[in-house]
Parts: structure tokens; sequence; C-alpha cells
């Protein structure tokens, strides 16, 4: 009798993580997105009602959203395409017999394992105002002494590439080891047949690696992309956003709104428009990443 | 030989490549750690040269001060045992529903597994706001609970432990339920004992956010009695008198646990990262 599965089990062991997730995740999700369209604002005296896209339409001509939505977007253009190749490049180095090889891999990947708001922190020390703080010495030195001390994080064309440094001196590492992971998963056959077929190091690199690292390297950007929307920590530490919204990001925006302003609906209209832009870039990929194996 | 010196070249390029990228990743860690030696006076101060990296006159009255300005064992122990429900919650829900995905048949299972896929590109930061007014109105602001519950379900986890589950041969079960032993049984007996790799690769991702959860803590609690690791060290560094000693000193014993349980599991940390990326 009990050798045959009780139509229920399956319930039962999925239901306590349903739950969980639909509590959770699936119910403030939907109240998000039914939020985004009223007036509700705590302390109002208004009477709460559906304003249709009346949120959407403020937050989208309120100057510190809209350039928070392109901080957001300087940072994919800037810190995705440099930490990948970076990591890229990295794991090529790492991924031949060499000395040292795991130290190397360990050492990169250490950033990872910091919590973003230390490493805030620290970082916050490294771009000290004043000739005597690390980084401005450091640009003096490289520079020649032709540099001049700046106050990065007080400073309106400085504070959101001192974040993307930041972001990217954690992020290498993490990129770094999915990559090297796909990298030794290629078939080392592949390389055989290309080298008998006189393939240089070159060749091999463009016409094998690349190819076959094309899906990895995909989901690296993917979840980059990601990570930069979601920017937060940092911006909290570092710069709370400024000077003047120069380095506000949405999710700070959103944090703002709905807890320093009381403006829960707008706030929940700001994080409706982070997961578009989220459920975008996901659908973009998977189509990418699906063509690719058509073609392959 | 043409070739053979070239190749030489490129791979003693490639080294110094590495050794520059390892210098500037090593650099600000060194930073936190010799700072976190010497007297508070001279941190800042000796940013600017080799001495930022070299902790001379080295103490511990930075370690000391710590103890002594902030509650430490308190928001260490808040962050471990947050982390450590998180994780063992996670893993035992979120197996039993990987395992009821994979392989049990039951009303509803496909429709509910692609709900699972769709919740799991929902981010936390999508659903903050109206997640904190539902806690609120449970009452549980400035607890424990509001910062364990939510995140027990994972459904990335539930993912995870799906397509680890589907790799498995059949007959290890079948032979397990010739002999008479329920769906539980056979799970607990068969299914956990082949499966430690996913069990280790959730264990560390789940620790490895849940130890850095930021956001979520500084919007629902506001004592430090709750309070974890990561928001303390950023009201630490707002707290007068600023003592960059005291702050790096913080943030060496913050980041040493994780720093132990990376260094002892790494080839664990590696795959569980690698895996991530693999699937997708």
């Amino acid at each position: 009798m009990s050798a045959a599965t009780p139509r229920c089990a399956g319930w039962l062991l999925a239901t306590p993580a349903l739950l969980g997730l639909l509590v959770f995740v699936a119910l403030p999700f939907v109240l998000a997105v039914v939020l985004a369209f009223t007036n509700l604002r705590l302390g109002s005296p208004l009477p709460l009602e559906f304003v249709g896209l009346e949120q959407f339409r403020r937050i989208f001509t309120d100057p510190a959203f809209t350039r928070a939505l392109l901080n957001n977007a300087l940072f994919v253009l800037v810190v995705v395409p440099l930490q990948t190749l970076l990591a890229l490049a990295l794991a090529l180095l790492l991924q031949r017999r060499m000395r040292g090889r795991v130290v190397f891999r360990t050492l990169f990947f250490l950033p990872v394992v910091f919590p973003l708001s230390l490493i805030a922190v620290v970082w916050v020390l490294i771009y000290a105002p004043g000739p005597e703080g690390m980084m401005n010495s450091f640009l003096a030195l490289v520079s020649g002494g032709a540099w001049d001390a700046r106050d990065f994080l007080r400073d309106p064309w400085l504070a959101l590439p001192a974040i993307m440094l930041t972001s990217l001196w954690q992020g290498a590492g993490f990129q770094m080891v999915i990559l090297l992971a796909g990298l030794q998963a290629i078939p080392g056959e592949l390389y055989e047949a290309a080298a008998i077929d006189g393939a240089g190091r070159l060749q091999r690199l463009w016409y094998v690696t690349l190819p076959q690292l094309r899906n990895t390297l995909i989901f690296t950007v993917l979840v980059t992309t990601i990570l930069a929307f979601r920017l937060f920590d940092q911006v909290q530490i570092m710069t709370r956003g400024g000077p003047r919204h120069a380095s506000t990001t949405v999710m700070f925006e959103a944090v703002q709104a709905a807890f320093t302003r009381q403006q829960v609906a707008s706030g929940a209209a700001m994080t409706v428009v982070l997961f578009t832009v989220v459920l975008l870039i996901t659908g973009l990929q998977r189509r990418v990443a699906r063509q690719v194996r058509e073609v392959a | 030989m043409n070739g053979r010196v070239q190749h030489a070249v490129a791979r003693l390029l490639g080294y110094i490549g590495l050794l520059i990228v390892l210098a500037l990743v090593l650099a600000p860690i060194a930073f936190m750690v010799a700072g976190s030696l010497k007297p508070d006076a001279r941190v800042l101060v000796e940013a600017g040269g080799l001495a930022a990296f070299l902790p001379a006159g080295a103490s511990l009255d930075n370690y000391r001060d710590v103890f002594a300005r902030v509650a430490f064992p308190r928001y260490l122990f808040n962050s471990l045992f947050i982390s450590a429900l998180i994780v063992i919650g996670g893993l035992v829900v979120n197996s039993l529903a990987g395992y009821a995905f994979a392989r049990l048949a039951w009303r509803g299972r496909d429709v509910l597994f692609s709900l699972v896929l769709v919740v799991m590109i929902v981010p936390l930061e999508a659903i903050a706001v109206p997640l904190f007014y539902q806690v609120t109105l449970f009452g549980w602001r400035d607890t424990y609970l509001v910062q364990i519950l939510p995140f027990v379900a994972n459904a990335f986890s539930i993912y995870l432990f799906y397509t680890f589950f589907l790799g498995l041969p059949r007959e290890l079960e079948e032979a397990a339920r010739l002999d008479g032993a329920g769906v539980l049984r056979t799970f607990l007996m068969i299914i956990l004992p082949n499966s430690r790799p996913v069990f280790a690769t959730v264990a560390i991702l789940t620790f490895l956010t849940q130890w850095g959860a930021f956001m979520w803590p500084l919007l629902v609690t506001s004592g430090e009695a709750v309070r974890p690791l990561p928001l303390a060290i950023a009201t630490f560094y707002t707290l007068p008198p600023l003592q960059w000693g005291d702050i790096f000193a913080f943030g060496v014993m913050m980041v040493a646990p994780i720093l132990v349980v990376f260094l002892v599991f790494q080839r664990w940390f590696v795959r569980g990262v690698a895996t991530t990326g693999i699937k997708g």
C-alpha cells in the first residue's frame, strides 16, 4: 500500500515553500502594481482612490527620478562592458595551466564575499578629499603629478563614476568565476581540431572559445545588468544620491519617496518601473540565448 | 624558435597583468586590515602612500574601542542567527518543493512551477514598498521574524533543487519504493545523501546574500536589538567621533566569519557561483 504515491504528497511537500512565495513575493508584487495606480500617501487628507496613470506621469516628469533612470542606464553602459572585458581577460589568463592559478582565483574572488555595506564604507575613505587621500594620491602618481585632488563623492561629475569603480572592483571576480567555469566546460577536442586545422591562438579564441562561451557571456551580462538596476546600498552609504541627484538611482528614489516622503503610491510606481526594466532585460536575454542555440 | 619566444613573452605579459590586477584587488583590503591595527589619527594621514598598507606600531586598541563603543557581539549574533535560520529553513522547504516539482505527480504541478519561474524574476527591490506595509500590518517591525520569514521560501533555490533532482537516476527511488518506503522516507534516505552538492550550493548562495542584507533591515528595524552587521557598520561609520581605525576594526571583524567559511569551503563557493551561471 505505501508503495503507491499518494496523490496529495506533492502538494504537501510543496506547500510550505509555495505559501511563502505567495505571501511574501506574489502578494506584495500584486499590491505594488495596484498601489502604483492609486494616490496613497500616508497622512494625506485626500480619500484613497484610483488615479490611473497619474503616478507614472508624475515620476517621469520628476527630474530626480529621470536622473535616476539615466544614472542606472549609464551605470549599465559603463560597468557592464568594462567588467565583462576584465573578467573575460582574467578568466582566459587563469584558464591556462600555470603556477599559482588557484591562489589567483581565490584572491580575485575575495571581494565577492565582502558585504556591500562594508565595501562602501571602506571606499568612502579611499575617496577621501585632499591630496593625502588614497585615490587622489594614486591618480597623482599615475598621472605624474598632473592630477589635482578632488572630493570624489561630493563632485557632481565624479560621484557616480566613483560608485561605478567600487562596483567594478567587487563584481569582476564574481563574473570571472562564472566565465572560468564556462571555459572549462568547452570540450578539449574542439581546440585539438582547430589546432590540426592550423588555427593560431587568436583564431582559436575567436572561432572556438567565444562562440562556445556565448551563452555564459550573455548570462553574466544579464546578471550584471540587473544588479546595476537594483543599485542601492552603495548609494545610500557613500553619497545619499547626491550631490543634487548626481548619483541617485531608481531604488534610492523609490525608498526616498515611499519612506522619507511617505508617498507610497509614487514609490510603488517607481518599483514597478524597476521591475518592468528587469523583465525586459530578462526577456531580451532569453531571446538572444535562444537564437544562439538555434544557430549553433 | 620564434614562435616559442613569442609564446614565452605572451605568458610573461599575462603574468604581469594578473599581478597588477591582483594588487588593485587587494589594495582596499590591505588598507582596511592595516588601518584596523594602527592609531586612528594615522589612518587618513598615511592613506596616500605605501604606509597605508603597513600597520606600523600595530595594536589591538581599535578592536577594544569597537567593543567599548557599540554592542558588536549583539550585532554579530543577530547576523548569525538571522542568516542561519534563513539557510536552514530554506534548505528544508525549498528542497522539498524542488523534489515535489521534479519527481512527484500532482494536480496543478506544471502551472505552479511556471509561476515559480515567474516569481524568480521578481527582485526584492520591486516588492519592498508593499512588503514593508504588509509586515507593518502584521505587527512584525523590529523583530527577527520580519528579517527571516520572508526570505525562507526562495524561487531560485527551488529551481536549483529542481534541476539537480531531475538529473538523479530514477532507479534509486524505484528500489526504495519497492521496499515499501513512503515519499518522505525516500526523500530522506535516498535523495538527501545523493544531493550534497546542491544543498551546499544553495546554502552558500543563501548565506552570502543574507550576510550582506542591508536594504530590508534598514527599512524594517530601528533599534540595535535586532539589527544585523551590515546596517550596524553603516551607522557606526556615522557615529561621532569619526575614528577610521575603529571603523576598519569593525569591518575586519564583520568579514572575518564569512572569510573563514569561504577559505574552508572555497571549492564549494566557486562551484556554487559557477553553477548559477552554467544553468542560466
